[in-house]
């Protein structure tokens, strides 16, 4: 259950900060503010800095685990075209997963249709991986 | 203060504090930053088991990502009781007169009125935005390993270039979107 409270914290933040809005994937794709590209190149930003500390200070979890990330497979077939489909998709309902929880909470509950096509689609993606280029 | 939380939040503000979900995650229980695999959760957890490997596989030991999710619907929920009246979100002039032409004028809340509703789902163009759009967000993001989270934060958090490999291919997908293939849907 510890990770209510960090789910809780990002849904209200991309919520305030409109990373949630239809509008604001649009404006992205159109290149017409900094807001979205502000937001996830200073997450990213922050996001490397606190790996590189975690990683060189050598920083344990709460169990007093060590923390470790592994590196991800390099296949660029998959990433290529499982990447543009979800981009086709990102484009289409104007928000990514995380958005979509965001805006049922927000009172927004159009959003269950492509939540419940999005579980189609990644149970359709499972049923027929082995046929699918890697 | 609750004149301060009916503010939108800045995106400066904004991006260091989702950046921060990087590092908090990991050192909560060695968790990555990621939402799209709940969906594959979802799939272990009411599918039988053992029909299909990519969801055989102990998937109470991944609920932390479900509780996540969970909690994202409630940040939610606690955003919106500080939603003023009257709100609308404040993209800039170009991105309107662009939607205009879609025949998008309601710029009020964070999702268009005029394609969000029931009637409009009746529709092809319905269909093709909401149905479409979400198999293709969930097939993708696990065809592809992950999700604007998953790769865009945590995996270009953590200088992988597969991640950057598939953010590329994010924006080829949505700018071919954007470009070609909406307007002739919203038209």
């Amino acid at each position: 259950m510890k990770y209510l409270l960090p789910g809780i914290f990002f849904g209200f933040v991309a919520v305030k900060s409109e990373v949630v809005s239809w509008f604001r994937i649009q404006e992205m794709f159109h290149f017409d503010s900094i807001h979205m590209y502000g937001i996830i190149g200073l997450a990213v930003l922050v996001g490397m800095i606190s790996l590189q500390l975690i990683k060189r200070f050598q920083l344990k979890d709460l169990s007093g685990a060590p923390i470790s990330v592994a590196d991800k497979d390099m296949t660029p077939k998959r990433y290529i075209i499982g990447g543009s489909i979800f981009g086709l998709g990102w484009a289409l309902v104007g928000a990514c997963p995380g958005p979509m929880y965001a805006l049922v909470g927000d009172g927004y509950w159009m959003m269950l249709v492509p939540m419940f096509f999005a579980f189609l689609g990644t149970m359709t993606y499972g049923m027929i991986r082995e046929k699918l280029p890697h | 203060m609750l004149e301060f939380l009916q503010q939108p939040m800045p995106w400066y503000v904004a991006g260091p504090l989702i950046g921060l979900m990087v590092p908090l995650l990991l050192l909560l229980d060695n968790r990555q930053f990621g939402i799209s695999s709940a969906y594959r959760h979802m799939c272990a957890a009411v599918l039988p088991k053992g029909k299909f490997s990519f969801f055989s596989y102990d998937w109470k030991a991944q609920r932390w990502n479900l509780v996540f999710v969970l909690g994202i619907v409630i940040g939610g929920y606690l955003a919106s009781l500080t939603t003023p009246e009257g709100y609308a979100t404040a993209i800039s002039e170009q991105t309107k007169l662009a939607l205009g032409e879609w025949g998008i004028t309601n710029f009020s809340g964070l999702i268009p009125a005029e394609i969000f509703n029931l009637s409009f789902l009746a529709t092809p163009a319905g269909v093709a935005i909401m149905v479409v759009g979400g198999f293709f967000i969930g097939f993708g993001a696990r065809y592809g390993g992950g999700c604007t989270s998953g790769h865009a934060i945590s995996g270009l958090s953590n200088l992988q270039l597969p991640s950057l490999i598939a953010v590329v291919g994010f924006f080829a997908g949505g700018l071919l979107m954007t470009y070609f293939i909406l307007p002739l849907i919203l038209n």
